[in-house]
């Protein structure tokens, strides 16, 4: 599985659009290869760095994220997978003082621009949240929620769409006979695939995971992995995660960070079996982090 | 060999007043949180003692006759009891909605510095004594009013079927309505205040999740944080509401103090409070009793919904409780 290898010694200034790199054997300029590093990419960063007020927290990263294919992070705490996660749907636009620089272009558009409008950019980018955060309504108004907001559909055409999300979800079996139910009575892992159902059920087209299994049982974790396996059919996501073996287990891509860098990003096989970089061995072998 | 034999006698003497003072401390502060219940008790007592005569002669009619008659010695709570009501009614119906103005600006609007300033200043609110609003809303806004915008309610609601009757009077400025309307002002910091705490604890990630869907302010507001802090919400409306019941200088300043019932709002009335402070000083035998008794229904009044607001509370307790397992 080496054929996409990232770290192949041709590559071009940062400044030229990453799809038509040529030629350049600069060590420092392997950025541009991570950008290469996927074929046909749904997302490109592009020196992508990022601000909490005077702090920098992302250093000029630059790669391509695969659609219909899973792209995990990994990294120590605190290096910075998170924020960038947050910048996708530009999350940080919430908070004063936050900013990010660079580019991330969405299918050909930069979504950092400031003519973006942002509410429609979360609902082409869903996220799902370290913690179940079920709305406090019931279950089939949680599911319905992002549609109502976007579309105006009929009663019995929205609940096709929310018995789609939660069978996509893997839940619909478990709760098909409370959906009048309170999100906030189901079991922890149970309200983690609700978020999930919620996020897809507007038909988004990139998946944000922020560790999404951290607060769940081993069971519900294994329920959500495979689930995740089975999304990438639909969508391209991105899963920042603390669990090794999750990011070995589900994702096609995998992207290490550190202390705000992207120190290497390949297949993850290529990140598990042969990395390139001493850091990446050691974190993942679990001598640091 | 004499010193450790000293050092230990000091530490047990020292022990030993230790417990002393436990138990003199614990028994002080029983006395004090038995004296609240004492109190209470004693109240209440006197308040059925006294306001007996009045039950004993006019029995459930009291609370149906609207007759207020000093010189006939003819009592009913009719007029004070729909005036405390409806003086209250009007302040949470102008409160509460721009009470939830201003938590909404402070939680989740405002800018960072500009959160402080404001919070304070609604509070600040809370600490003007009641007897200014009294002599603020008798001097100038009751004119004010009763000149620029009474005329204009008149003239638009005033006209329409069923609700126009409410928007009747005299233009003299002091009613039932000018009442409310500073009982509003009296009401909103507390209510303000207790709605900004609960929009600050809504978790963050909810509020996250629901800007992830791409939902507005306004929609995260009104679909999510409402509903989520909706049971402490109501408890702090309930807050506000018992607080206008028994607000009597302010009211008394600018009710009107006319024992009458009138459908229209502008016209003067009386609450429960204001008839009570009006009236105390040359009042006695059964005059007083049925001061008595009014007093007691208000304490009643406010009590029940004192009750319900803490069972809001204790209820928001739980479900928070709930959802964080």
């Amino acid at each position: 599985m080496t054929q996409e290898s990232s770290i192949d010694q041709d590559s071009t200034g940062l400044e030229a659009s990453a799809l038509s790199a040529s030629g350049n054997t600069d060590d420092l300029l392997e950025k541009t290869n991570y950008i290469r590093a996927v074929a046909d990419p749904k997302i490109v960063l592009r020196d992508l760095s990022f601000y909490y007020g005077k702090f920098k927290a992302l250093h000029d990263i630059s790669m391509g994220i695969p659609d219909r294919k899973v792209t995990a992070f990994i990294g120590p705490s605190g290096c910075g997978k998170s924020t960038l996660l947050r910048v996708f749907n530009r999350m940080y636009d919430l908070y004063p003082g936050q900013r990010a620089e660079g580019d991330l272009i969405l299918d050909g558009e930069n979504v950092l621009g400031s003519g973006i409008d942002v509410n429609m950019l979360r609902a082409r980018v869903g996220m799902v949240f370290q913690k179940p955060t079920p709305f406090p309504m019931s279950i089939y108004d949680n599911v319905a929620f992002g549609v109502r907001l976007y579309e105006k559909l009929k009663k019995s055409e929205l609940d096709e769409r929310v018995e789609w999300a939660l069978q996509r979800a893997a839940l619909w079996d478990e709760v098909k006979d409370k959906l009048k139910q309170t999100g906030g009575a189901l079991s922890g892992g149970q309200q983690q695939r609700l978020c999930i159902a919620r996020g897809i059920a507007v038909k988004p087209e990139v998946l944000l995971l922020d560790e999404p299994t951290s607060a769940l049982d081993p069971i519900s974790t294994s329920k959500i992995e495979e689930l995740i396996y089975e999304l990438k059919d639909d969508f391209a996501i991105a899963i920042v995660t603390h669990n090794m073996q999750q990011a070995a287990r589900v994702s096609d891509y995998t992207a290490f960070m550190y202390l705000g860098d992207l120190m290497e990003y390949d297949h993850t096989d290529n990140i598990f079996t042969n990395p390139d970089r001493k850091e990446t061995e050691d974190y993942i072998t679990g001598r640091f982090g | 060999m004499a010193a450790p034999e000293t050092q230990y006698s000091k530490h047990s003497r020292q022990a030993m007043i230790g417990t002393l003072g436990d138990k003199l401390f614990k028994g002080t502060a029983f006395f004090f949180a038995a004296m609240v219940l004492v109190v209470l008790a004693a109240i209440i007592l006197m308040l059925f003692k006294d306001a007996w005569p009045t039950f004993q002669t006019f029995g459930l009619d009291f609370f149906t006759t609207e007759k207020w008659d000093v010189v006939n010695d003819q009592y009913g709570a009719v007029i004070p009891i729909v005036g405390t009501l409806v003086t209250s009614f009007i302040a949470i119906l102008i409160g509460i909605p721009v009470s939830f103005g201003i938590a909404l600006f402070i939680s989740v609007m405002a800018p960072e510095w500009l959160k402080k300033p404001v919070g304070i200043a609604v509070e600040l609110l809370a600490a003007v004594p009641s007897i200014i609003y009294g002599m603020w809303g008798l001097f100038y806004f009751a004119p004010w009013f009763s000149e620029n915008l009474q005329p204009v309610l008149t003239d638009t609601i005033g006209e329409l079927p069923l609700i126009g009757q409410f928007f009747q009077g005299p233009p003299i400025g002091v009613s039932l309505f000018t009442a409310g309307f500073i009982l509003a002002i009296m009401i909103i910091p507390f209510i303000a205040s207790v709605m900004r705490d609960m929009f600050d604890v809504v978790p963050k990630d909810l509020k996250e999740s629901a800007y992830a869907m791409g939902s507005t302010t306004w929609e995260v507001v009104w679909k999510v944080i409402l509903p989520y802090t909706k049971v402490g919400v109501i408890g702090g409306i309930m807050l506000g509401l018992g607080r206008a019941l028994g607000e009597t200088m302010a009211v008394t300043f600018v009710v009107g103090n006319a024992q009458e019932l009138m459908t229209g709002l502008f016209y003067p009335g009386s609450t429960i409070a204001s008839t009570l402070a009006n009236e105390f000083n040359e009042a006695d035998g059964l005059h007083m009793s049925s001061l008595i008794a009014l007093g007691l229904i208000l304490f009643i009044i406010t009590f029940i919904v004192l009750a319900i607001s803490k069972w809001f509370l204790l209820r928001l307790g739980k479900v928070q409780e709930g959802r964080s397992t």
